[in-house]
């Protein structure tokens, strides 16, 4: 039995879609496997300390809020690079929060968001917002979600998305790539919110974060029944599939 | 002369739309009027001898509106959106069917405010609430604000602008006459998790609440600049809850304080009272005026309703957002609590595509007091997630998208005598009403008096 420690970045701030869902989720799923999920708000005035985290968890907000905290967020990019990269904590980060561990976001307007530049991409905003059901075939499986987004997200020649895009824009609209994985660390626009309906994606933060957590290797969890996990996946797969390519 | 050719040819289609029954002929004639002469609205409006008007909010739009009709028909003949045709064709259509009528009262989307204070040019405009609703269609709160902002800036000078000033974004939207709710007794102990506007529009840093009421509506300043809450010039006090059953308050004007009763649950319905008194207040009745409509009204068509079936009681409220769904779950959980409900999850267009909404509602006091919990419509399975996560046995969580099977399985489950919870969605609502009418249990909204 572990304590696994989740520092959630902004929680006050970035919520817009409905982020809590993903640690309810987390907590659910590690408290089914005898572990405890110990949840820490990491607001304007608190430090990354490093090793304090297993899991850092960053929320998608409205353009003001995202706007409040960027410039703060980024005052902290070398604990959280240090703590995530080099230490090896796990991260989830969700559309805004995406976008702020890229370099950084240019607005519609010209105005600039700096950004952690803890994942390999930047963000430009565009005319049109991508809305919709996605579904991916990522390297865990296919994972469906709802993408709600203005900005057009490119990675670094040679980064790692997420996963390949179905149905639904993605990160561009263009590329046929959604989100961005490096190492632990996971960024993504899909929101729904992600873990609910995507089980195994929940369990391989939690794993990576026990790794992290003891030093030693990711353990491999038994599967649960997720019976209606399955059933809301189908539900929203077959939405995403519905719309068809990427339009 | 064209535009009596025009409304002839709309009203036609009315007719044919209703007799096919594609529903009650509410915005068919009115896109077609919109077609045949985009300007006809404006003139339709200026034809209206006490002129217009206008009631927005995310939430209470409808039951403010239906208020202050109940308010202003001994007054003034209307013209009057009931049936929540609130866009800019179903503002034409109403507008189209209303011969003789003298006040266009006219609840309008938030989306469609613009547009319709524009051509319309009402002569009172209530601005009720912002809360996050449907992103996937609305976009961001600040967008829609910004829009409300330009478009009362643009308002001719004289128009009645009646704000809810307990809402930060609508009460800084520079008002003429400023109510909100005055009784910290009935403040929540803290913001919600889904308060939205928790950060002072002029300077971002987080307001402090001296009470908090529904969602961020409350008594707020920002302890930054001193951006706070304007002065009220109508408001509510010594308010009481009493469950699902009524609520009553003292509505304090600058003329006199008068004690308002209604038969409809919940603080929110206190703000809409609220709102629709302010509104009737500008249009000039009186406060006895408004007392006695308050205490005629019954619930606007579909928003919360109580039906009986087989000796049991059917117990409806519509669900549409986190804010909205928190006080529905608060009204329950503070009456008798519920052991059996079904709640509907739709994801129509007129639901918002994007489901996640409902993991930002404080659904959890109503799963502790729960037997069995029926998760029903097009996304029961993320529904029954939100439970299962919730903290509810999986056990006591039905799956049953179809909505007639639901409704059966949750009047087989509530003893005789018994009263079932129903929580749906918009199109969830629309479709069980009209079960229940084809069952003739209601009748058909079209069919209603008022």
């Amino acid at each position: 039995v572990s304590t696994i420690r989740v520092g959630h970045l902004y929680p006050d701030y970035l919520n817009i879609y409905a982020d809590r869902g993903n640690i309810a989720v987390l907590a659910r799923r590690a408290a089914w496997r005898g572990h405890d999920l110990e949840v820490t708000a990491l607001g304007m005035d608190d430090a990354i300390e490093p090793g304090a985290h297993d899991l850092y968890y960053v929320g998608g907000g409205q353009d003001r809020e995202q706007f409040l905290v960027a410039e703060n967020l980024a005052g902290k990019a070398e604990a959280l690079i240090g703590a995530v990269v080099e230490g090896g904590a796990a991260l989830l980060a969700v559309c805004g929060g995406y976008q702020l561990l890229g370099r950084g976001y240019r607005g519609f307007h010209g105005e600039e968001m700096p950004g952690v530049g803890l994942l390999p991409l930047e963000t430009v905003a565009g005319e049109r917002r991508l809305i919709g059901d996605v579904l991916l075939e990522t390297d865990l499986g296919p994972v469906a979600g709802f993408e709600n987004h203005a900005g057009r997200t490119r990675l670094d020649e040679g980064a790692t998305p997420l996963g390949r895009v179905v149905s639904g824009f993605g990160n561009d609209g263009e590329s046929g790539f959604e989100g961005c994985r490096l190492g632990r660390a996971i960024g993504t626009y899909l929101h729904g919110p992600l873990l609910p309906r995507n089980p195994r994606l929940a369990d391989w933060l939690l794993e990576q974060a026990l790794a992290h957590r003891t030093g030693g290797e990711a353990p491999a969890f038994e599967p649960l029944p997720d019976d209606l996990e399955a059933r809301a996946f189908e539900v929203s797969a077959g939405r995403a599939r519905a719309r068809g390519g990427r339009s | 002369m064209r535009l009596a050719a025009e409304i002839a040819a709309a009203r036609a289609i009315a007719g044919l739309s209703r007799l096919v029954g594609a529903g009650a002929g509410m915005t068919v004639p009115g896109k077609l009027l919109s077609k045949l002469d985009p300007a006809a609205i404006d003139r339709l409006a200026a034809r209206l001898p006490a002129g217009a008007a206008a009631v927005s909010a995310t939430n209470g739009k409808t039951t403010t509106s239906a208020m202050a009709a109940e308010i202003l028909r001994p007054r003034f003949r209307l013209a009057h959106n009931r049936s929540g045709a609130n866009l800019v064709s179903g503002v034409a259509s109403t507008l189209l069917s209303s011969d003789g009528a003298e006040l266009g009262l006219l609840e309008v989307d938030e989306a469609a405010l613009p547009e319709v204070l524009r051509r319309v040019r009402p002569r009172a405009v209530l601005l009720g609430n912002l809360f996050r609703d449907q992103l996937d269609r609305y976009g961001e709160l600040e967008l829609i604000a910004e829009r409300w902002r330009q478009a009362v800036a643009a308002l001719p000078a004289g128009t009645a602008v009646i704000l809810n000033a307990d809402d930060p974004q609508v009460g800084s939207l520079g008002g003429s006459v400023y109510y909100g709710l005055d009784d910290p007794s009935v403040a929540r102990p803290s913001l919600q998790h889904a308060a939205d506007s928790k950060y002072c529009v002029r300077c971002g840093t987080p307001y402090r609440y001296r009470a908090a009421y529904v969602g961020h509506l409350g008594d707020y300043r920002c302890p930054s600049c001193g951006h706070a809450r304007p002065a009220l010039d109508l408001s509510a006090r010594s308010i009481e809850l009493e469950g699902l059953e009524r609520a009553a308050f003292d509505l304090v004007a600058p003329e006199g304080t008068r004690r308002v009763e209604l038969a409809l649950p919940g603080l929110y319905n206190v703000y809409n009272a609220l709102g629709a008194a302010a509104l009737a207040r500008a249009l000039g009745a009186s406060l006895d005026e408004i007392v006695d409509g308050l205490g005629r009204f019954s619930a606007a068509f579909g928003r919360f309703e109580r039906i009986a079936v087989d000796g049991k009681q059917l117990v409806l409220l519509l669900i549409k957002n986190p804010a909205g769904a928190n006080e529905a779950v608060r009204t329950l959980v503070e009456g008798r609590p519920p052991r059996v409900a079904v709640v509907a999850l739709n994801d129509a267009i007129a639901d918002g595509r994007d489901v996640s909404w409902i993991w930002d509602v404080d659904f959890e006091p109503l799963l502790a007091g729960l037997d069995r919990v029926v998760a029903a419509g097009s996304r029961a399975a993320e529904l029954a997630l939100r439970f299962k996560y919730g903290g509810l046995d999986e056990g006591s969580i039905e799956v049953e998208a179809d909505l007639a099977r639901a409704l059966d399985r949750g009047l087989q489950l509530t003893p005789d005598g018994g009263e079932l919870v129903v929580l749906p969605t918009y199109t969830a609502m629309l479709a069980l009403q009209r079960l229940l009418a084809d069952r003739g249990l209601a009748k058909k909204y079209w069919e209603r008096t008022a």
